[in-house]
């Protein structure tokens, strides 16, 4: 992965520059030795590494606005981090930068049930804001896989999705407000307590912006009250073309369930040998939940099995208990871990219209044989982003950057079929590369404008988003 | 259908209120005409949410027709142009929906002519169900413009999720034309329920946004909770049995704020929410119209300061509709409050000295300004209406 040269002025003025962050923050906030930097040389994209000149983890606000003033004085690229979760590298550090954490900021500020609101520090953690609100019957909806680990503000730099975004939506769709401290240190509250912009939708394009725009310190989030109940059902078919036959017919159907999850062959069985959740052997594997109370669960999923019929299942299970349920999400739940277990793998983000579902599939096994590398299908059938694992050994020579090129194959395919690059993972480095696959020049020129209004110095989480010759003028001015 | 044997359009023509008016009827001749103008230009589609404004109308009505509809996807794709009561019928064929409940602003301005696609996004026009299915702008998937300097920019796509690059779908939505010129808009569309029911408590007044509180904080997914001449209205929508259960459930709820009383007849439920929608009550009715969005629970305070005439409350207490003796300023009324204000309709002489939209902060206007100046460089686009 190419990135821009080292501002060798920036590297000559270490000390400097930690001195000056010195002055503005508590001196634990501060991490300029490299034994320490180095634990935030890479994110969940661990294939790219590359420690960053100093870390600072302030607590505040204010200190996140002195702290970056400092750095825009001194010309200084900073990196924001949540909790270094993002598979698309949005938090990998160049050389030259300074990365800010914002995992100690985690508090939640203000909860709200009658106006259905949370206000959260940034870094708290997703699962953690349901957390504080789910003993009194709420929650709040966008669930990433890496719910336990990634922080809000991460969520709300790639607009994160999740499994039961089908009928919550993602990010985007559930933010009321953020507090965000731009490049030159000034404060900004964007939206709030009440619904929709009274001018210009700023915090529209400031979700999933990759934190390239400001540091978002806090946000107001909205919560939901729980639902009474929830129940999954599996249902196995002999062929990808059927089940996403079924899967269309179901959203058809005006039946809108919260999640529907599709598993290819490889991917059932390498869950089934890592985790033993009893999934049928087959080619092709929905997971369906549907919420309400007990009799508006039986009807919806009664309408699912009988469209599910038509389509001649191999299985047909419908969770009786707690535990069947948990035994149906586990193999699910575990399909990443499960896949680790036996690779290295590469996790792909990109989104099809559910039309081509069986055509992008067939495709992609095809393309498999074609360059030897494995590939096991996991993803949300329902809005048609998939999350295809390809598997490679780091160890051999030549075999990640096969994985690479097959992997920007596949993401083309995608782009071809009238889909996208990434439905919830972002650009980050991993796609940079790819932007103009989907959007042409003056598509990619009107949303770096966004960002000259923003950060006119180009500083914030420099090197991602947008290819490195389209982005070289602004970068260098 | 627009067209089919009538005598056709000339490119230019001065209309009623003796405007220029430049036909446009492709993405192409929208840049030409945008390259060329020579000064301001007014965005127009159907014409039915028009706040006035300086220099010649850019018709775009003429770039009109659905160009995809999947419903297996629930995605529709459409060029801005196309009549909103087109796709409407299109989707309703199938069962489906715009699940945000487009307002028709026809009544409440006193406009005429077809509400278009473009003008819907380019308000972001929401209904009542804003408060569960999510704005207009939350279904736009996305966009396709032509910016001020004649540019044609696409952004988003047709797909559910999509996180590629900057979301100036959402930057577009609501920006009334700001920014550029919609050319095409896609959609997320979603199935019509089986079944609909309305509860409605009479006599409420001081306590109606706490009972729609009380519906929107229950796990029984109310899809609308207003309040207004009808009373207080709860929307509950979905398959037969599961209506009946939460319409049952919630009763016994509100019971506290008044007999409750279930409305089950689809032709008068939508009646009722077609009324809220496009706030019937204020049609035809002396006075400047306000659209007033705020916290839930800050809104009784506000509207009791307010000094409206009459009110009509949406999303829960979220929205509120204010109708204010001709020429008094709302803002100033209400002193410094989180939220903001519009003002939708009003006299000329108000337009001129009351701006339409919440003045902000001068961080944030800062922001929106310097946007404004690199999608519209030479400030051509609806100049003033937005700041």
């Amino acid at each position: 992965m190419e990135m821009p040269a080292v501002d060798a002025r920036v590297m000559a003025r270490k000390s400097e520059i930690v001195a000056g962050l010195r002055a503005v923050l508590p001196a634990d906030a501060v991490i300029d030795d490299p034994t320490e930097t180095k634990a935030y040389e890479c994110d969940a994209l661990s294939a790219y590494r590359c420690p960053p000149l100093a870390a600072i983890l302030p607590r505040s606000t204010a200190e996140v606005a002195a702290a970056l003033k400092v750095c825009d004085a001194m010309g200084v690229p900073v990196v924001p981090r949540g909790a270094g979760t993002s598979l698309a590298g949005g938090a990998l550090p160049t050389a030259d930068s300074v990365i800010l954490g914002v995992a100690r900021m985690n508090r939640v500020l203000e909860v709200d049930y009658a106006n259905r609101l949370i206000r959260v520090d940034a870094g708290r953690t997703n699962l953690s804001v349901t957390g504080a609100v789910e003993a009194d019957g709420f929650f709040y909806a966008p669930d990433p896989s890496s719910q336990l680990a990634c922080a809000i503000a991460g969520n709300i730099a790639m607009n994160s999705g999740g499994a039961h975004c089908l009928k919550y939506g993602v990010t985007t769709n559930n933010l009321l407000g953020v507090t965000l401290v731009l490049m030159d240190g000034s404060v900004v509250e964007i939206g709030g307590a009440h619904m929709d912009a009274g001018g210009l939708d700023l915090l529209g394009v400031i979700c999933g912006s990759e934190g390239q725009l400001g540091v978002v310190t806090e946000a107001t989030l909205r919560i939901l009250p729980k639902p009474e109940g929830a129940r999954p059902v599996l249902i196995g078919f002999n062929s990808n073309e059927v089940a996403g036959a079924c899967v269309a017919d179901i959203i058809k159907a005006g039946v809108l369930p919260v999640a529907i999850e599709f598993m290819d062959r490889p991917c059932i069985r390498a869950c089934e040998d890592f985790a033993r959740a009893g999934y049928p052997d087959c080619e092709a594997l929905l997971i369906i939940e549907v919420e309400g109370a007990e009799a508006e669960i039986d009807e919806q999923l009664g309408l699912i099995r009988q469209i599910a019929m038509r389509h001649d299942p191999v299985e047909f299970r419908e969770s009786g208990s707690e535990e069947e349920s948990k035994k149906i999400w586990l193999g699910r739940k575990s399909a990443f871990g499960a896949m680790g277990q036996i690779n290295d793998y590469m996790c792909l983000d990109g989104t099809i219209p559910v039309s081509a579902l069986p055509h992008v599939l067939k495709r992609i096994g095809e393309m498999s044989r074609d360059c030897g590398l494995d590939v096991a299908n996991v993803f949300h059938a329902g809005d048609g982003n998939m999350h295809p694992l390809i598997l490679y050994d780091a160890n051999k020579p030549g075999d990640l950057e096969l994985c690479e090129a097959f992997g920007a194959d596949i993401l083309k395919l995608c782009v071809e079929v009238g889909g996208c690059l990434t439905g919830e993972h972002g650009v980050g480095i991993e796609k940079r590369d790819l932007m103009g696959v989907q959007y042409d020049g003056p598509d990619m020129e009107a949303q770096m404008r966004v960002k000259d209004v923003f950060d006119p110095k180009w500083l914030l989480n420099p090197a991602k988003v947008f290819p490195l010759a389209a982005s070289s003028g602004r970068r260098d001015g | 259908m627009r067209g089919g044997g009538a005598a056709p359009v000339p490119p230019e023509y001065l209309d009623h209120n003796e405007s220029r008016v430049v036909r446009v009827s492709s993405e192409i001749e929208v840049a030409d005409a945008v390259r060329d103008a020579p000064g301001p230009l007014r965005i127009r589609g159907g014409g039915t949410r028009e706040f006035g404004g300086a220099g010649a109308v850019l018709d775009v009505s003429g770039i009109a027709g659905i160009t995809l509809y999947e419903p297996g996807a629930l995605t529709l794709v459409a060029k801005a142009g196309t009549p909103l009561a087109e796709v409407e019928a299109v989707l309703a064929a199938e069962g489906q929906r715009l699940a945000f409940e487009p307002a028709d602003w026809r009544g409440l301005l006193g406009t005429s002519g077809e509400p278009t696609l473009g003008g819907m996004v380019a308000g972001n026009v929401s209904g009542p169900r804003r408060v569960q299915a999510g704005a207009c702008r939350d279904a736009l998937l996305g966009v396709r413009f032509v910016d001020g300097t004649g540019a044609v920019i696409k952004n988003g796509g047709r797909v559910m999720k999509n996180v590629t690059g900057y979301d100036l779908v959402k930057l577009v939505a609501g920006s009334w034309g700001t920014l550029g010129v919609l050319t095409e808009v896609s959609l997320k569309v979603l199935p019509v329920p089986e079944t609909s029911a309305t509860l409605v408590i009479g006599g409420l007044d001081g306590a109606a946004v706490a009972a729609m509180t009380e519906a929107l904080t229950s796990p029984y997914d109310v899809t609308g909770a207003a309040h207004g001449p009808e009373g207080t209205l709860v929307r509950i929508e979905g398959f037969a049995q599961s209506v009946a259960y939460r319409a049952a459930e919630l009763a016994k709820r509100l019971a506290r704020f008044g007999a409750v009383e279930v409305e089950r007849d689809p032709v008068r439920v939508a009646g009722l929410w077609r009324g809220v929608r496009d706030v019937a009550a204020f049609h035809g009715a002396e006075g400047d119209v306000w659209r007033l969005s705020v916290k839930p629970s800050d809104a009784p305070g506000l509207v009791a300061r307010s000094g409206a005439r009459q009110v009509v409350y949406d999303w829960g207490g979220g929205l509120v509709w204010l109708l204010m003796p001709e020429g008094a300023d709302l803002r100033a009324a209400l002193g410094p409050f989180a939220g903001h204000a519009t003002l939708i309709r009003a006299g000329a002489e108000t337009r001129a000295r009351i701006p339409a939209f919440q003045p902000e902060p001068p961080a944030v206007a800062a922001l929106s300004r310097g946007l404004r100046q690199r999608f519209d460089p030479r400030g051509i686009f609806n100049p003033g209406l937005m700041g």
